[in-house]
């Protein structure tokens, strides 16, 4: 019996194993072609990184894992929820802007923000959910579309509304009295790992015991596998759909609250983007599993930190980081059908043998 | 007699509406009426066009792309990336060996991109949208990652750029762009509406704008008129139909994602080499996705997608120039909405007549009480009108049935 489970363990594991392997080779192939040394690149990736970078680390890491379970919600359901990019981006500068007005002091203000980021996201995300099931839109293309017209919308009214100074343009800092800053592990000027990155704690957390204990997970995850299965034991689609996408929006909407009330203090240059493509990347990787998706963004986090050591000691750039990662995804899903089909013709080998043998013995 | 009459004025309505060159000839005259009125002329000048003609075919060719795809089932959102391999594969191919050979290399970066796909979709049977997602994340890393170590050697490079490329030759046809030229210039109705329609592409229109349209109509000859392309579609609307009558499925896909990768490359090299002078670092802007939305827009049919291009296009370049003839575009889409509403109240489509004629309305009051359109409005266009049209004729709209469903050799049984 523990042969079975240990072998199943195994070929869990095998998949993002092969994965890794191959995107290191592929990046070590990309970065010979263009006549870099791979020995110097690997050396500086792979070098103990500085206490500044650690603390980035943790703060990317936090990040990117909330983004991945927003996607993951989605990915439960069978919903694919592309738009986590527009609704952070909408949710951020909601907070931002509410946050900065100020009409409440101290950590109330904050409190409301976070309801405020969590509900423009999930309204958001739910116009797609709305399309899907009342007009049979695809949640692909809607939250792409919702994604761009994001963008513009955000870009005009911090334009409109924001604070311009020189060339850069933001919404109003937020007051000392309402940021909430976080705890520094090493020295001053190696920054802080930020007090809401307790978010993705919660977030993960959360999901776990959404997924596993309640009924609404276990609703959630029989649509996912079986739309006419979940059907048929009274789970209405139309509103598992709406609810589910409101749900990964809502999550989504938290991904940048941790840098914006830690550190930036307001919604304009600082605004870090692609958190959210990196977030379904690092679902795609774990397998949309708390813990997975935990191994997932700690990798992406550590190669994206590690990246700015780059370029003193090697000529090659950072960017050759988002092959890694675009590479790690795409053989990760190819890693994972492979394992798939050769654990099914296992299975179908194992039970012939069995028959075989039963039969046999009838004889 | 009388019953005879009133039948045929119905007939005329669907005759009017079914012909794609009474179509445009009424647009012609509806945007005519618009500039007159309006009295900006930049609504439809030469220049504008031209501008509308640049922006188009980039886009264009990501539609196409997406159209090669789609037909044999395969959803490629990788249009994107593709589109990202290309700008930097034209750059590259155009610096060493001249415009020509930056359009092939960017179509061969886009084909690699391409191939990327159609392993992982075809061969592998992973989740089409997956696929796509990770290639526009390789798409961008790699061209960001090239341009950094190759291009600071070059002259005019930089991290981040290379520019001074040669562009591909521009045409002028001498007597007719001189002729039109002059029509256009007495701001006729309609005459010299189709005179600036003819003068911009006439005069000094790139060649590679050609090549464009050309491809357009070579992929709808191809696709629809040759035994080939009977087959390719029929992988997109049931493969194990296909596989049944001999057609070798998982080749006929591989081409497809090929060609359309392809495609999408040639749409990132124009951005490279007409576009613009030269590569410069996320050039593309999500054109790979607005190229899908003219897909969809466009029904998955060339024509289709062809006047989604142009529209998308045509707001594309509006925003680089003046701010009037945005407003003006207003009025122009409260008229075109109000008219598909009169349609729809024909048809007898009550609900469909009320929803539009009350956006209609609400742009035409829009139009009535403002002076000017942010910027920022023009950008939001194409994405807006995909998701008004998608939810508002998505049952009309029709996709290959087999599009991103996974297929593997044998389930035919």
């Amino acid at each position: 019996m523990t042969g079975v489970r240990l072998r199943r363990f195994g070929m869990a594991l095998l998949a993002p194993a092969i994965a890794i392997v191959v995107s290191v080779l592929v990046t070590t192939i990309v970065i010979a072609a263009v006549g870099s040394s791979p020995g110097d690149f690997w050396s500086a990736m792979f070098s103990d990184p500085s206490p500044r970078l650690r603390v980035n680390i943790i703060n990317q890491t936090a990040m990117i894992y909330t983004a991945a379970v927003a996607a993951a919600i989605g990915f439960r359901m069978g919903l694919f929820n592309i738009g986590i990019e527009g609704q952070y981006l909408m949710a951020s500068f909601a907070a931002a802007s509410f946050a900065g007005a100020a009409y409440i002091g101290g950590f109330a203000n904050v409190a409301v923000s976070i309801i405020i980021a969590m509900a423009v996201g999930a309204a958001w995300a739910g116009i797609a959910g709305i399309l899907r099931t009342t007009r049979g839109v695809s949640e692909v293309i809607s939250t792409i579309m919702l994604n761009a017209i994001a963008i513009t919308l955000v870009g005009y009214l911090v334009d409109r509304h924001g604070v311009h100074e020189g060339n850069s343009v933001h919404t109003t800092k937020i007051a000392k009295s309402s940021m909430v800053t976080g705890f520094t592990p090493y020295e001053a000027r190696d920054g802080q790992i930020w007090a809401l990155s307790i978010i993705a704690v919660i977030v993960g957390v959360g999901f776990w015991i959404l997924l596993n204990k309640t009924r609404f997970g276990f609703d959630l995850r029989a649509s996912g596998q079986s739309q006419t299965a979940a059907r048929a034991s009274g789970v209405n689609p139309a509103r598992m759909i709406v609810i589910s996408m409101m749900l990964s929006g809502g999550v989504a909407g938290l991904v940048w609250l941790p840098a914006l009330f830690g550190a930036a203090g307001s919604y304009g240059t600082s605004y870090q983007s692609q958190l959210g493509f990196l977030g379904i990347a690092v679902a795609l990787l774990g397998r949309n599993r708390p813990l997975g998706m935990l191994f997932g963004a700690v990798l992406f986090a550590f190669l994206s930190a590690q990246s700015n050591t780059l370029t003193f000691g090697t000529d090659v750039s950072p960017s050759i980081v988002q092959i890694t990662q675009g590479v790690a995804v795409l053989a990760v899903v190819v890693a994972y059908e492979v394992v798939r089909r050769w654990r099914t013709r296992l299975e179908r080998r194992v039970v012939a043998s069995e028959l075989g043998t039963a039969t046999e013995a009838k004889a | 007699m009388t019953i005879i009459k009133t039948a045929s004025r119905p007939g005329l309505v669907a005759r009017l509406t079914k012909n794609w060159f009474y179509l445009s000839l009424v647009g012609i005259a509806v945007v005519s009426l618009v500039r007159i009125v309006t009295d900006t002329n930049d609504l439809d000048s030469t220049g504008t066009i031209r501008a509308a003609i640049i922006a188009t075919c980039p886009i264009l060719m990501a539609a196409l792309g997406g159209l090669w795809a789609e037909r044999a089932g395969v959803v490629n959102i990788g249009l994107e990336g593709q589109m990202i391999l290309g700008t930097w594969g034209a750059a590259f191919f155009a610096y060493h060996g001249g415009p020509w050979a930056g359009v092939l290399g960017a179509a061969l970066l886009g084909l690699i991109g391409g191939l990327l796909h159609a392993v992982a979709t075809v061969t592998f049977g992973v989740d089409h949208i997956v696929s796509g997602v990770a290639i526009n994340l390789i798409g961008a890393g790699a061209a960001t990652y090239l341009a950094e170590a190759i291009f600071p050697d070059y002259e005019g490079g930089g991290p981040r750029q290379l520019v001074g490329l040669d562009p591909p030759t521009n045409i002028t046809i001498p007597g007719i762009s001189d002729a039109a030229s002059n029509v256009a210039d007495h701001h006729w109705f309609f005459v010299s509406d189709v005179a600036s329609v003819v003068e911009a592409l006439t005069t000094n229109i790139s060649s590679l704008s050609l090549v464009v349209f050309a491809l357009v109509v070579v992929s709808a000859w191809v696709l629809w008129r040759t035994s080939f392309g009977l087959r390719l579609r029929s992988c997109g609307e049931n493969p194990q139909a296909a596989e049944t009558l001999g057609v070798n499925v998982y080749l006929y896909k591989y081409i497809a994602v090929l060609v359309s990768g392809a495609l999408a490359g040639i749409g990132g090299g124009f951005l490279a080499l007409v576009s613009s002078s030269g590569y410069s670092a996320s050039q593309t802007g999500g054109r790979g996705y607005i190229g899908l939305a003219a897909m969809i827009f466009g029904n998955w049919r060339p024509g289709g997608l062809l006047a989604g291009a142009l529209t998308f296009g045509y707001t594309d370049s509006l925003r680089l120039r003046d701010t009037d003839a945005v407003h003006a575009l207003l009025l122009l889409v409260a008229l075109a909405l109000l008219l598909i509403a009169a349609l729809r109240l024909v048809r007898k489509q009550i609900n469909g007549a009320i929803v539009m004629g009350v956006v209609g309305a609400a742009v035409l009051a829009w139009f009535l009480l403002t002076d000017s359109v942010p910027r920022e409005f023009t950008v939001m266009t194409p994405y807006v009108t995909t998701l008004f049209v998608l939810a508002l004729g998505a049952q009309r709209l029709r996709m290959p049935a087999a599009d991103g469903q996974q297929y593997r050799k044998g389930s035919a049984g």
